[in-house]
């Protein structure tokens, strides 16, 4: 059993670019100006999550880490399509009589 | 060898989310941000994937993890296309330097319903045509081109 769980060279490098990653992503959410650009970026930031997950799942050799992975991207689909979903109908709702 | 091979995919795969990420911060536009976390993001964590897959070297694991690719590869571009066309319909601007809008105009945001005539603003003014002063027609007959 490796003491650390994240051990070698590789591990080291793939998490510090998926965290550097996903900080770039946090960036946006921060400052996106509209509210679909922060669903993006929250979008986006799940995925690289799901990446980290890979990298620590082969890391510490247990595969049992890649069912969240499912899981998750599932989840995160439901998530958006629902989002889209309240998003067009608030457009519809506060539409003004006479614009097209 | 098996080192090499996931090492690299990996590498890749975690790159190409880099640069989606760095897509997300710098591009200007909600649609060209959203290009690149869907295409980018998704071929990043499918790399990853299979980079895993290979390390495990499972049916099991390879399995789950194709499983989840093709769910992605499913997912990703609906999940985009609907969210670009309800940020569309919020009014989400596009960048100024696009060069065009092909709904503008053509498209009646209440009974969601494409329409061939522009109504407003104008074709003259969406296309910047110049300004055509219509002659009477020649001595031939026909109708003199523009």
């Amino acid at each position: 059993m490796n003491p650390s769980p994240i051990g070698g060279l590789i591990e080291t490098a793939l998490v510090a670019v998926i965290v550097a990653a996903i900080l770039c992503a946090l960036v946006r959410v921060a400052r996106g100006p509209t509210l679909p650009d922060r669903v993006v970026a929250l979008d986006l930031m799940t995925v690289l999550g799901l990446g980290l997950l890979t990298v620590y799942a082969m890391a510490t050799d247990e595969p049992v880490f890649l069912d969240i992975g499912i899981v998750l991207t599932l989840v995160t689909f439901l998530a958006t399509i629902a989002f889209a979903y309240y998003l067009e109908k608030s457009a519809d709702a506060e539409l003004p009589g006479d614009e097209r | 060898m098996n080192e090499i091979v996931f090492g690299t995919l990996m590498l890749v795969g975690a790159a190409l989310m880099l640069l989606a990420a760095v897509g997300v911060l710098r591009l200007p536009d909600l649609y060209t941000r959203m290009h690149s976390t869907t295409k980018a993001a998704s071929l990043g964590v499918a790399l990853l994937l299979v980079g895993a897959a290979v390390h495990f070297q499972d049916y099991g694991v390879a399995a789950r993890a194709l499983a989840t690719v093709t769910f992605i590869f499913m997912t990703s571009p609906i999940a985009a296309h609907l969210l670009g066309r309800a940020a569309y319909f919020v009014g989400t601007p596009l960048w100024p330097g696009s060069v065009r809008d092909d709904l503008r105009g053509h498209y009646n945001r209440r009974t969601h319903e494409l329409e061939s005539v522009i109504t407003r603003p104008s074709r003259r003014t969406l296309l910047r045509l110049p300004r055509v002063r219509r002659k009477p027609l020649g001595g031939d007959g026909r109708a003199p081109r523009p």
